[in-house]
């Protein structure tokens, strides 16, 4: 296993609320919690994976992912078993989806 | 010798039947006898074709072929759709056959490369299946052919039923130019079902031990498709389909294309679709087409070939399928190929690489795959002339305004996720075919379908509109633009690609109106086999590997 942590720059999001869950971890595919975080213009990710050497992808992932989502202010831990980098970025969406839907 | 045999004796055929007399009654042969017949009928040097393709196979006749005395039988040159069974590798290791022209090798690439490096086989080409079957009439056609029937009657009439495919055009061209035409069947019949092999084409026939080989290769079990493929599926539907009104088309094997067609029912339903998308296809019977058809989406299916388990319920739907006045479907390979080719608007298949320049290719180093039918369903028709909505947008969309003689223009769609399994990238700098091509001694690099007959690029990422760019060097930004996070994605020019999304060239998700919470499997109209048996009202029939229930 890898562990990762990144702050990446993203607008504050708008709520802080109870955590959500997205995804499952099985083969190739990966689980990501959302939480209130403590730094409003950074989201913090954290990221355990069984994939080595993908740290610079990881990155680029990351920072489009600050750039397409108002993440400031929130924590992210992913749980990743071998994901491709679009069920990563997938997950991702749909995770800040539903934070947003739910705190709305 | 039979009654109709017209020819002059003293010619070579003549002479091949003599050699066999004893070995025959009328056309029958015994099955034991299957080799000596061999050795009687075939010279050295034949051109000898072995019936298979991606589906059915002469697998009989095949280990009978295998098995001929190398001493008696050698410097054969196979003229064949697929090197696919052990057997076919058999011919080159015992030194029976040489040389060979062939599509497809699937299962068998990796030792047919071995075979080619240690100069122990000669691939003269690769075609597309339909280019084989145009030189079975021109410079290879067939002296001998082992095909593969249904069944036979007693007058050697022979039925080859759903599973038609390549028999008729490997027949039409060895028993016209004075070849010699050898069936295995899997049952002899009093009556045949219909006749769709005249027995004055057929001089023998052999009932084998066992029915021969078939490969389920259609059939995709809707539980492994993943939400990456749903949301690819959903920018396919509302991105291109509905954009340019695709009625007719063909799709490719696999879990992406799968998607699509299971998306039919729901997705596409619920955008208002049915009827406008999807109605009319080249395809073999997939079962994940049941919902769609089951939905009234689907008004046509020709087939190239049947697919396991399918026949019950391909009877019940003859407003669909081809069928015989029997009641079973007839498919046919070249027929179809040539519908995917002239009757068709669009091509949509995946690959293994694609370049800087939509060049794609399923060629890697060490492995001789070959396309199938991929090249002549994934380019643009030229000689094509009549119009349809689709044809004439794309046209209009290839010249932008330019004062060019206006012409219409074939949707070529690749779909690919940028990173296939092990992370190997489905985007590259440089095909791994010129590689191939250095080990195959050929000119040219083997690929699938040129990156000048692609239209579209689909990943995760979005649609890549390659009609829309205006040189080589905006296409080369339009493919980095969806490579992901593909070495070759990451090196994208982002301001040059922010532009091209302005344009419209590249569309994500978010621009064709896509959520990307909405692409669950609930979208599915089928999530499992047992959905797509149910969805026919348990007329499909799936192989036993398909069942895990």
């Amino acid at each position: 296993m890898e562990n990762l942590q990144y702050d990446i720059p993203s607008q504050q999001s708008a709520s802080k609320r109870a955590p959500v869950l997205v995804g499952v971890t099985a083969s190739g595919n990966c689980e990501v919690l959302v939480e209130p975080g403590t730094d409003a213009a950074h989201c913090r990710i954290r990221i355990h994976t069984s994939a080595i050497g993908f740290a610079p992808i990881w990155q680029a992932v990351l920072r489009d992912f600050g750039e397409r989502h108002a993440a400031g202010g929130l924590a992210i831990e992913i749980n990743d078993v071998g994901a491709t980098p679009a069920v990563v970025s997938l997950r991702l969406d749909q995770a800040l989806e539903a934070w947003e839907e739910e705190h709305a | 010798m039979n009654a109709t045999d017209h020819r002059l004796p003293g010619n070579r055929r003549a002479e091949r039947k003599a050699r066999a007399a004893r070995l025959a009654t009328g056309r029958r042969v015994e099955a034991r006898d299957a080799v000596a017949l061999l050795e009687a009928v075939i010279d050295c040097g034949d051109r000898v074709c072995v019936e298979g393709n991606n589906q059915k196979q002469a697998d009989f006749l095949a280990r009978a072929l295998a098995s001929v005395d190398p001493a008696t039988v050698n410097e054969l040159h196979l003229v064949q759709s697929v090197i696919a069974l052990p057997d076919h590798i058999a011919l080159f290791e015992r030194g029976i056959a040489k040389e060979v022209d062939f599509s497809f090798s699937g299962p068998q690439g990796t030792r047919l490369a071995q075979l080619v490096s240690e100069g122990r086989i000669r691939v003269n080409a690769i075609h597309t299946y339909l280019e084989l079957f145009a030189r079975y009439f021109v410079d290879l056609t067939p002296n001998v052919a082992l095909i593969a029937a249904e069944a036979a009657d007693r007058d050697g009439n022979l039925y080859t039923g759903p599973n038609t495919e390549d028999t008729p055009a490997i027949v039409e061209a060895t028993a016209f130019r004075g070849g010699i035409v050898i069936a295995q069947v899997n049952e002899i019949r009093d009556t045949l079902p219909r006749v769709d092999i005249p027995a004055d084409w057929v001089d023998y026939v052999v009932e084998a031990p066992t029915p021969y080989y078939i490969e389920p290769l259609f059939t995709r079990d809707p539980a492994q498709i993943s939400e990456i493929q749903v949301m690819m599926a959903m920018m396919v539907i509302k991105g291109i389909y509905a954009r340019y009104g695709v009625t007719r088309l063909n799709h490719g094997i696999g879990f992406d294309t799968a998607a699509i067609e299971l998306l039919l029912p729901t997705y596409a339903e619920s955008l208002g679709l049915k009827g406008k998308i999807c109605t009319h296809w080249a395809l073999n019977p997939h079962p994940a087409l049941i919902p769609a058809i089951e939905a009234g989406f689907v008004q046509s299916v020709h087939s190239f070939g049947s697919e396991l388990g399918m026949e019950h319920y391909i009877a019940s739907r003859p407003d669909v399928f081809f069928t015989g006045a029997d009641g079973s479907m007839r498919s046919n390979r070249a027929f179809c190929q040539a519908a995917g080719h002239y009757a068709c608007d669009l091509f949509i298949g995946s690959t293994l690489q694609i370049d800087l320049a939509g060049n794609s290719s399923t060629a890697t180093r060490g492995r001789i795959a070959g396309f199938g039918g991929a090249p002549n369903m994934g380019a643009d028709a030229r000689g094509r002339r009549h119009e349809s909505e689709a044809w004439i947008k794309a046209g209009e969309e290839a010249r932008q305004g330019r004062d060019e003689m206006p012409r219409g223009r074939k949707l070529v769609v690749q779909m690919v996720q940028t990173f296939r399994e092990k992370m190997a990238p489905a985007f590259v700098e440089r095909l791994d075919a010129w590689d191939l091509a250095e080990d195959m001694g050929l000119s040219n690099p083997p690929v699938m379908i040129f990156g000048d007959d692609v239209t579209h690029i689909v990943t995760e990422e979005g649609i890549a509109n390659l009609l829309l760019c205006r040189d080589t060097a905006e296409r080369e930004q339009a493919i980095r633009g969806v490579a992901g996070y593909t070495p070759v994605g990451l090196a994208r020019d982002r301001a040059k690609v922010a532009e091209l999304r302005e344009r419209g060239v590249i569309q994500r998700p978010e621009d064709l109106g896509i959520a990307r919470r909405d692409a669950t499997r609930d979208l599915l109209a089928a999530r499992s086999i047992k959905d797509l048996v149910r969805a026919s009202g348990g007329l499909y029939d799936p192989p036993s590997r398909f069942r895990n229930w």
